[in-house]
């Protein structure tokens, strides 16, 4: 089946215009950067094609990597139906957005910079998916995130721009060391990184005996994918990486990398079900990252940044799916979030793009007349988002709060608030930027047809993916969680509710936001300065942690000790020669008597130590 | 008779020997030193050494010790002045502290060789020369060339260094 | 003729002027007579050797008491060709004063 082509072709597109775009002209960096990813999602649909009904995995063996004793990982990779969904998720949106980067990016510098960067992306994004082993899924994991460092960092001249790649390298590190912990502990525990050899294992183990190990291995990994898939506490580098260019925004950090960590936590399904309290975790990790990012969004004026706390509010969702044991709810989200959040973004990006790079909401208004596409494609991700009834978010967001619901009702409650305000900062932001009078001092103009295409056909995909069974597809991996017809148009009432307040605020009285928002200032405050947490962490983590490198690590360890010791040695060395000198006084006479000395020491020592054998 | 003729000899070695140290002129001292080897031949005789008693007054004392002399004539060596600052305690002490390691050591041959057999005049007659030529260019034919070798390099060092542009 | 000197003696007597041989060398000031005191300690350690050829019946001991004449007396050449050398440059025989190489 040559599975190694699926991630090799990116790759090789990455080498073509990495090292040789410079001199190339767009047409053909487009060809190589566009055409790889295409070729890779038709190969992926004809593999899925000639794979048939996936009733098993399909293993295909590349290479054996490490060979060391007990540990041998090797370079496999496989096809199962959980995989199925998220290749065609990562190659075909990724096609997708690599279209819409041709328009976006055409007036930038670097632009072979910009492709190579993601064909690189995709090639550890698939790496990541395709792997069958812990080990290797870590390759893709990092992978992914040096591309987000360098794709975020991309206009490098800025220093906002290189803060943010930083931020987000160095917050997913810490996430990664939780992942490297729990891989040790895998191997520890089952003496294989292997997927098939670590499932079947953990599904034949005594529950009482494990369930700590399994517990610690779990929350470990979680902390990994909080890390990767920005939830509490390690969310604060989404929002900033929105500094990059809005294709990456939306390929890496909505449809693609930020998903890994739930697809981590679903492919890890059996050893999460065996450990309930992780799950538990998970769950309320997820509720918790939902509910808080959403509030934030209600009050950014950033188009860009309430997309990014609405990322971050859909994957706690996600989790929260997977926390409750509906991992197929959660991996459904995570297909129609790529829709409807991809379309978000890239339409995000065509009305900056049209605007001539303003993306202050306050700014806009009114662009209804002059991108028509781009309004109506983004009124359909809208709804999809809502969770409008029939939309794809109706469907999957709706799976994930009935089986919430079916663990505690109470988390099924406030999801459906989060569900609220979901759609009410939606579209708050949809009614700020294309209805009522235009604010700002632009040409507002239609983007090109280039950019608009990838948006309708991902409305298409917002509206009608959700009739897509995913969860029935994944039945024989997750078992399917019951159907609660009343709970779902619950959440679907309440959605819509947050549609008519929305424009109630924005269109009917646009006074009423600013009068609400001066009556509860310091909550506004609160939310609008995102809760001040990035504050409190430089305070509590970062300041003490620079302190502690500067004072102690640099100035007493490094200068004082290791320093010292190599100096203090030469220092040594030339006091003792210092002293030794003095013996060279020139005088014949002093020599001759340090000789009689040496010679009555060594009579001595032959007297007394032996000599008389 | 061996033990008299021992401490005669002795007697007069170790009195050049010290005539040695302590005379100021070196004229004094080398032929002071003359002295010693002359007594050590006749105790060499004693032990049988007949082949060393003659190198020993030939070599040693009739070329070696007329060298020193040679030397000492053609530098005018005078007579040493004063010391310098040796402090009058480290000079006793000195001399002191000397015979004291002597008869430490003395005491130990005494106490430590044991039977010694005692020296006889004539009790041995292995040192004569045909003993020692025969010795020598058989068993230490190797040193013995070698040592021609030595005084080869000997002579010329001295030749070069003595020369005037040095 | 009965009446022999034990053979410790001999040594004794040589230890005694191989003594004298180190004092000489450690308190005087002429480099010659610094000089001879050197050949005194050698020809003690020649008795020494004499003494044990006897004792052992043997004559290896002449032998390298022969070796050691030898050798003194090239030593001897050498050495006071260097004195000469030395006396010619520094005009002056006091060990004390050729100190040149004073740290």
């Amino acid at each position: 089946m040559n599975l190694w082509l699926i991630p090799i072709l990116p790759f090789t597109g990455f080498l073509i215009n990495g090292l040789f775009g410079r001199r190339m002209p767009k047409s053909l960096i487009n060809v190589f950067a566009i055409g790889s990813v295409a070729l890779a999602f038709i190969w992926v649909v004809k593999t899925l094609l000639g794979l048939g009904e996936l009733e098993t995995k399909y293993v295909e063996h590349v290479f054996t990597w490490i060979q060391s004793g007990p540990l041998q990982i090797n370079v496999d990779f496989a096809v199962d139906r959980l995989t199925a969904v998220m290749l065609m998720v990562v190659t075909g949106v990724g096609t997708l957005i690599h279209i819409y980067a041709i328009g976006y990016m055409e007036h930038e510098d670097g632009y072979y910079r910009f492709f190579a960067y993601l064909n690189l992306f995709m090639f550890f994004m698939l790496i990541l998916v395709l792997a069958q082993n812990y080990l290797l899924l870590f390759v893709g994991w990092e992978g992914v995130g040096l591309c987000s460092y360098l794709l975020i960092g991309y206009y490098f001249t800025e220093q906002y721009a290189t803060n943010a790649g930083n931020k987000a390298f160095i917050v997913n590190r810490i996430g990664d060391f939780g992942f490297s912990l729990a891989m040790f502990l895998i191997f520890r525990q089952f003496g294989s990184l292997d997927f098939t050899k670590v499932f079947d294992s953990a599904k034949t183990m005594p529950t009482e005996a494990t369930v700590g190990i399994l517990t610690t291995i779990c929350l470990l990994l979680l902390l990994g994918a909080t890390g990767k898939s920005a939830q509490i506490p390690l969310y604060v580098w989404l929002p900033d990486a929105m500094a990059g260019p809005t294709p990456v925004s939306a390929l890496i950090h909505a449809a693609t990398m930020v998903t890994a960590g739930v697809y981590m936590t679903a492919r890890s399904a059996a050893l999460f079900t065996h450990a309930p309290i992780a799950m538990d975790t998970v769950a309320v990790i997820g509720l918790a990252t939902a509910f808080f990012a959403a509030t934030i969004g209600l009050a950014q004026t950033d188009i860009k940044k309430v997309f990014a706390y609405s990322t971050v509010s859909q994957l706690g969702y996600m989790f929260l799916g997977a926390g409750v044991g509906a991992f197929s709810a959660g991996i459904f989200h995570l297909m129609t979030h790529a829709f409807f959040k991809a379309l978000l973004f890239l339409g995000a990006g065509a009305v900056i793009h049209g605007l001539h790079g303003e993306q202050d909401l306050r700014q806009m208004g009114g662009l209804f007349k002059h991108m028509r596409i781009t309004a109506l494609t983004l009124l359909c991700a809208s709804f999809a988002i809502a969770g409008f009834p029939f939309t794809s978010g109706f469907f999957s967001k709706d799976a994930i709060l009935v089986a919430a619901y079916e663990r505690a009702p109470w988390m099924y409650w406030l999801g459906v608030l989060t569900a609220g305000m979901t759609a009410f900062y939606v579209f708050r932001a949809w009614f700020l930027a294309f209805t009522g009078k235009y604010r700002g001092h632009a040409h507002p103009h239609e983007s090109p047809l280039v950019m608009t295409g990838p948006l309708m056909i991902l409305a298409l995909l917002s509206l009608g993916g959700g009739f897509i069974n995913i969860p029935h597809w994944l039945e024989p991996m997750f078992p399917e969680k019951a159907e609660n017809e009343m709970l779902a148009w619950l959440s679907a009432g309440v959605g819509i509710v947050g549609i008519a307040i929305a424009y109630l605020f924005y269109v009917v009285k646009p006074s009423l936001p600013e009068s609400i928002a001066n009556a509860f200032s310091g909550l506004y405050k609160l939310i609008y300065n995102k809760y001040f947490i990035d504050e409190v962490y430089d305070a509590t983590v970062i300041t003490p942690l620079l302190a502690t490198s500067r004072t102690v690590l640099w100035k007493g360890v490094d200068a004082g000790v290791i320093d010292g010791t190599v100096n203090g040695v030469g220092k040594r060395s030339r006091g003792v020669g210092g002293i030794l000198r003095l013996l060279q006084s020139g005088n014949i006479r002093s020599y001759a008597a340090w000789v009689v000395l040496g010679s009555v020491i060594v009579l001595l020592a032959i007297g007394f130590a032996g000599g008389r054998q | 008779m061996t033990a008299l003729i021992f401490f005669i000899f002795a007697g007069i070695a170790v009195f050049c020997g010290i005539s040695l140290v302590a005379q100021t002129h070196p004229i004094a001292s080398a032929l002071s030193l003359i002295g010693v080897m002359g007594s050590l031949a006749i105790l060499y005789l004693q032990l049988g050494g007949e082949f060393i008693a003659a190198a020993q007054v030939i070599v040693y004392a009739g070329a070696i010790m007329v060298l020193f002399v040679f030397v000492i004539m053609l530098l005018n060596a005078g007579a040493e002045g004063t010391s310098l600052n040796v402090s009058q305690f480290a000079k006793y002490a000195g001399i002191v502290l000397l015979a004291a390691f002597l008869g430490l050591i003395s005491f130990i041959i005494q106490a430590t060789l044991p039977k010694t057999e005692s020296v006889v005049f004539g009790a041995w007659d292995g040192g004569t020369a045909a003993d020692v030529g025969r010795k020598l260019f058989t068993s230490y034919l190797l040193p013995f060339e070698v040592t021609s070798v030595l005084i080869l390099i000997a002579l010329v060092g001295a030749v070069v260094l003595a020369r005037k542009e040095i | 003729m009965s009446g022999g000197v034990p053979m410790s003696w001999y040594l004794i007597l040589s230890a005694i002027l191989f003594g004298l041989g180190v004092a000489g060398f450690i308190y005087r000031r002429n480099i010659i007579t610094v000089f001879m005191s050197i050949e005194l300690m050698l020809n003690a350690v020649n008795l020494t050797f004499i003494t044990f050829s006897y004792s052992l019946k043997q004559v290896d001991g002449h032998i390298f008491s022969f070796f050691v004449m030898v050798v003194a007396a090239a030593e001897a050449a050498v050495g006071l060709a260097i004195i000469l050398t030395v006396f010619k440059n520094r005009e002056t025989l006091m060990i004390d004063e050729v100190s040149s190489m004073k740290y």
